[in-house]
């Protein structure tokens, strides 16, 4: 117990500079929509999610989800798209779906170099859409 | 037997072509002594391996404690389905250092997710977990006391990945409640003479995620007490997991075994490999 705390305040006593807000973390407006179009790579690539968005608006997609990330991380956007619950209706996405995208989502965010912090704070955040978007 | 499990991890971790299942790394957690997915020493809600819904699962491990009398020995394998079914078997070699001699226990153990998502849902990942285990040199375990060469362990875990807890970096926290009749885990049998009960156990987990691939970590079991003859304590550990990639984990530790067979205070290291796909 007492090497946790030990190790707890070395890696706290790391980072306290002032935190500047997730959404400019993720690089603000640019850095969301490179997350954004690094996605839709990984998406394009991944053969075990891309037919979900065979009939996708590929444009209105990429927009849609811009504006709920940087709304999301505290940038100055409105979000203009559905629930979650209804852009997901008779998708039918399962756990591995799911598990799928965040894992691209993470290799986007490694590759942007975002930090840890900032990649765990935008999943904490992600993360509870689950039950909206899963098997509907 | 072990040079073959060796140089199936050794070509596991260069393989390229190996289809890992779809659960994000490190989320199957390290196997446990006991064959079961968890820590080193304590049984998690996760399966073993990554497969996600649908999508099924191998493991193999092998693990060493060396503390200042014993050494054991562990390995085994076991197969997860659908992210809910893990199915186990491990075969437990303590080696009596100082005393001369070594006991062998095997461990046959099967778990259920019954509900929550470890990353996904407020509700932690819980699985009810059973560990049927028979001991294959019972004449010393029944001189000192123990009753029976078998028990069955059952175990409910709850485990939950709170994000961005400490500076940053995501907290897995577990909790294992086990209903046991074991000594020392069942490496000294069953029950004793004069207490055949099943006893309520708690034994706790938490680790840091450093990074993705980096977990650092420390776990707590508390044991039952029934041989006279050969007290037992507590057992407690640190250790840090390296999930190299989704084939790959390493796993080392400092253990606390407290007092083991007469002899006190034992402790040493644990060592962990882990292959899956």
């Amino acid at each position: 117990m007492k090497w946790i705390f030990i190790f707890v305040l070395l890696i706290s006593g790391c980072s306290q500079q002032s935190a500047p807000s997730l959404y400019q973390q993720l690089g603000a407006e640019a850095g969301i929509e490179a997350i954004v179009d690094g996605l839709l790579y990984e998406i394009e690539h991944d053969k075990r999610i891309v037919h979900h968005f065979a009939d996708t608006d590929i444009a209105r997609f990429r927009r849609l989800l811009a504006e709920q990330l940087c709304q999301l991380s505290g940038g100055p956007c409105v979000y203009t798209g559905g629930t979650m619950q209804e852009s997901h209706t008779g998708f039918n996405i399962s756990l591995a779906d799911y598990d799928a995208l965040v894992e691209g989502l993470i290799s986007v965010m490694q590759r942007q170099n975002i930090s840890i912090a900032a990649q765990n704070q935008l999943l904490a955040l992600l993360a509870p859409m689950y039950k909206d978007v899963s098997y509907r | 037997m072990r040079v073959t499990l060796l140089s199936t991890l050794v070509a596991l971790l260069f393989s390229a072509a190996s289809s890992a299942g779809s659960k994000i790394i490190a989320t199957g957690g390290a196997t446990s002594i006991e064959g079961s997915a968890g820590g080193g020493i304590v049984p998690w809600a996760v399966v073993n391996g990554y497969a996600s819904s649908g999508e099924w699962a191998t493991n193999v491990f092998a693990s060493q404690v060396g503390v200042d009398d014993f050494t054991l020995n562990a390995y085994g394998a076991s197969l997860s389905y659908d992210n809910n079914w893990e199915w186990s078997v491990a075969r437990q070699t303590f080696k009596l250092d100082t005393l001369g001699g070594e006991l062998r226990q095997d461990i046959f153990g099967v778990k259920y997710h019954i509900a929550g998502e470890l990353l996904y849902t407020a509700l932690p990942q819980i699985s009810i977990g059973a560990q049927y285990k028979i001991h294959r040199d019972f004449a010393l375990p029944h001189a000192v006391g123990a009753r029976s060469d078998s028990g069955l362990d059952l175990y409910l875990a709850a485990s939950k990945v709170f994000f961005d807890q400490i500076a940053g970096r995501n907290l897995l926290l577990n909790a294992t409640l086990r209903a046991t009749k074991a000594n020392q885990t069942g490496l000294l049998g069953f029950g004793s003479a004069d207490n055949n009960n099943y006893q309520l156990m708690f034994e706790g987990s938490a680790a840091v995620l450093l990074n993705y691939n980096v977990a650092l970590g420390a776990e707590f079991k508390q044991k039952p007490n029934k041989l006279g003859f050969a007290a037992e304590q507590h057992w407690r550990d640190i250790f840090i997991a390296w999930f190299i990639n989704k084939q790959l984990s390493l796993t080392a530790g400092y253990v606390d075994l407290g007092k083991v067979a007469g002899f006190n205070s034992q402790q040493g290291y644990y060592m962990s490999l882990e292959g899956t796909w």
